[in-house]
């Protein structure tokens, strides 16, 4: 597993991809950071939060288009499946490879959270529930994103799969509010990943919220998994 | 060593192997012949436990691949049919990284040695550091082969190893391969029969994802040999040289090649067996005095063995 953690963190330095995911999110909570909090002279970060909330929809499937989809098409998948490593340690690398530059990536909330609190005691909870959610976002994510990488051999399909997802992720709320029936607009209810982020946004840490997310990211790791595994059944 | 007992592969109603057996000893290096589809590629993936199969076994070195697919793939390097590479790595940083993924010398040192040993075998110590993006075809073969050589892996098995590499290259690998098939057990797939005849001591072919041939090289050439052939230059015209040759007794058939040299033409002869082809066509042409002027013998092609080896098989 460490062999091909090491190989893709390296890989999105190599290139530019993990550059440019880390400008644009460093970017864009900059930005928020500065209208918000700087300008308006609060020192509240959970509208700063809520926007990466979107940023991040948008910016996983970028993340993680290559993932999987790289190796099918270069058919390097070949050197790892028939290499001594379990097909759980190539997925583990690849997920935790990209889970760590995403944390890089929100890790700048952790500067702007200690440059307030030069000038002004932010509320703690309010922020580690905010940052809390947002790392439980982006695993569920990632893991989802990067199982949609496994399905195609293009990057560009990959990422165009991922931002559907997101898209439908963001819109879900309003699309359970378009059905009369009771059954699925609960059904939409308990997938809504906006319903469940909601509550790190107060600073409110459930644990019901926190199993969703890890459960989704445990799902979607173990279907990469087995898209692996039916490869290999031909 | 590497030992497959009734191995059966199907994709959907497509059956790919079927009760496939064979065994391959230490020291060994056997060619796997066969026709596009005929199974080559998908016996080579089963093996290195790439694709997984419907019935039997494979044992590599004592471990079943099904059963410890870890240490089964630890005991192979595998040259895939097309290498396989991260481009946007360096040669060097690439066969690193095959290193971290066999689990293999994590002292640096030895790893250093270990790794140069190989480029220096296979000629790749002065592309040590350029990205394999950039390499030339023949070079990026040589990566793909000396990734399959990393941890001195006791089977190897090699889809098509010579593809893309230059004559003097293609000399380099076979005598590579040579050298590591004295103590290891070696399985190619090659489409070159000279390549095949040169290394291996023993010949697979498969046909329609049966094995229908499992001998040596030289055995199969024999039991496929019906005809005796000869190539000719002769001095004459084309019409002149094919019909003294046909009418000649014990002639089976006289192919025209084509024009190499003026006033000559180039023909493809060959008799019925157990006939010399060359005094047959001596005796042919000497008498409407048509001079040959080159004469040499026309070895069996991989595909004229095919052609007779599924000939055998459907009973023509």
């Amino acid at each position: 597993m460490s062999a091909v953690f090491k190989r893709e963190l390296r890989a999105y330095f190599k290139g530019a991809l993990g550059f440019v995911f880390l400008a644009v999110l460093f970017f864009f909570t900059s930005y928020y950071y500065f209208s918000y909090n700087l300008m308006g002279g609060v020192s509240d970060f959970s509208r700063l939060f809520d926007m990466l909330f979107s940023i991040v929809l948008f910016m996983v499937p970028i993340l993680t288009m290559r993932l999987l989809s790289e190796d099918k098409h270069a058919k390097t998948d070949q050197i790892l499946l028939t290499a001594p490593i379990n097909r759980w340690g190539i997925i583990l690398g690849k997920y935790l490879a990209a889970l760590c530059v995403y944390l890089l990536g929100i890790s700048s909330t952790l500067i702007i959270a200690g440059i307030t609190a030069c000038f002004v005691q932010p509320d703690w909870p309010v922020f580690l529930g905010n940052l809390l959610g947002l790392i439980l976002l982006g695993c569920a994510l990632i893991a989802i994103c990067m199982f949609l990488s496994g399905l195609t051999e293009s990057q560009v399909i990959a990422a165009l799969l991922g931002f559907t997802v997101s898209f439908f992720l963001f819109m879900m709320d309003a699309l359970s509010d378009a059905f009369q029936s009771v059954v699925i607009q609960r059904f939409f209810y308990y997938l809504s990943f906006v319903k469940r982020y909601t509550p790190f946004t107060y600073g409110l840490l459930d644990l019901s919220n926190t199993v969703f997310f890890v459960s989704i990211a445990a799902l979607f790791l173990f279907l990469s998994i087995l898209t692996l595994q039916k490869r290999q059944a031909g | 060593m590497i030992k497959v007992q009734g191995l059966t592969k199907r994709y959907g109603d497509k059956t790919a192997l079927l009760d496939v057996s064979f065994q391959i000893g230490p020291g060994e290096i056997v060619g796997l012949l066969g026709l596009n589809g005929a199974g080559k590629s998908t016996t080579m993936n089963i093996l290195t436990g790439y694709l997984g199969f419907d019935k039997g076994s494979v044992v590599i070195n004592g471990q079943d691949i099904q059963k410890k697919p870890l240490k089964a793939k630890a005991q192979i390097g595998y040259l895939p049919e097309q290498p396989a590479f991260y481009a946007g790595m360096q040669v060097r940083e690439y066969l690193d990284f095959i290193c971290d993924l066999k689990r293999i010398k994590p002292d640096k040192k030895a790893r250093k040695d270990h790794l140069l040993r190989i480029c220096k075998e296979v000629g790749l110590l002065e592309m040590q550091h350029r990205l394999i993006r950039n390499l030339s075809k023949g070079y990026r073969q040589r990566v793909s082969f000396a990734q399959a050589l990393i941890g001195d892996p006791k089977v190897i098995i090699l889809d098509e190893p010579t593809v893309g590499l230059d004559p003097s290259q293609v000399q380099e690998i076979r005598a590579l391969i040579k050298r590591f098939g004295r103590d290891r057990t070696v399985l190619i797939s090659s489409h070159i029969l000279s390549e095949i005849k040169e290394m291996c001591s023993r010949v697979l072919v498969l046909r329609n994802g049966r094995l229908i041939c499992d001998d040596t090289p030289e055995n199969l050439a024999a039991r496929t040999r019906q005809t005796q052939a000869v190539r000719l230059r002769v001095k004459g015209e084309e019409e002149a040289v094919l019909t003294a040759l046909r009418n000649a007794r014990g002639a089976q058939s006289a192919r025209y090649l084509g024009v190499s040299e003026e006033g000559t033409v180039d023909v493809l002869f060959t008799v019925l067996q157990e006939q010399d082809a060359r005094l047959i066509a001596f005796l042919a042409l000497s008498k409407p005095g048509l001079p040959i002027l080159h004469i040499d013998g026309a070895e069996a092609t991989l595909e004229d063995i095919f052609l007779r080896l599924v000939g055998q098989e459907e009973g023509v």
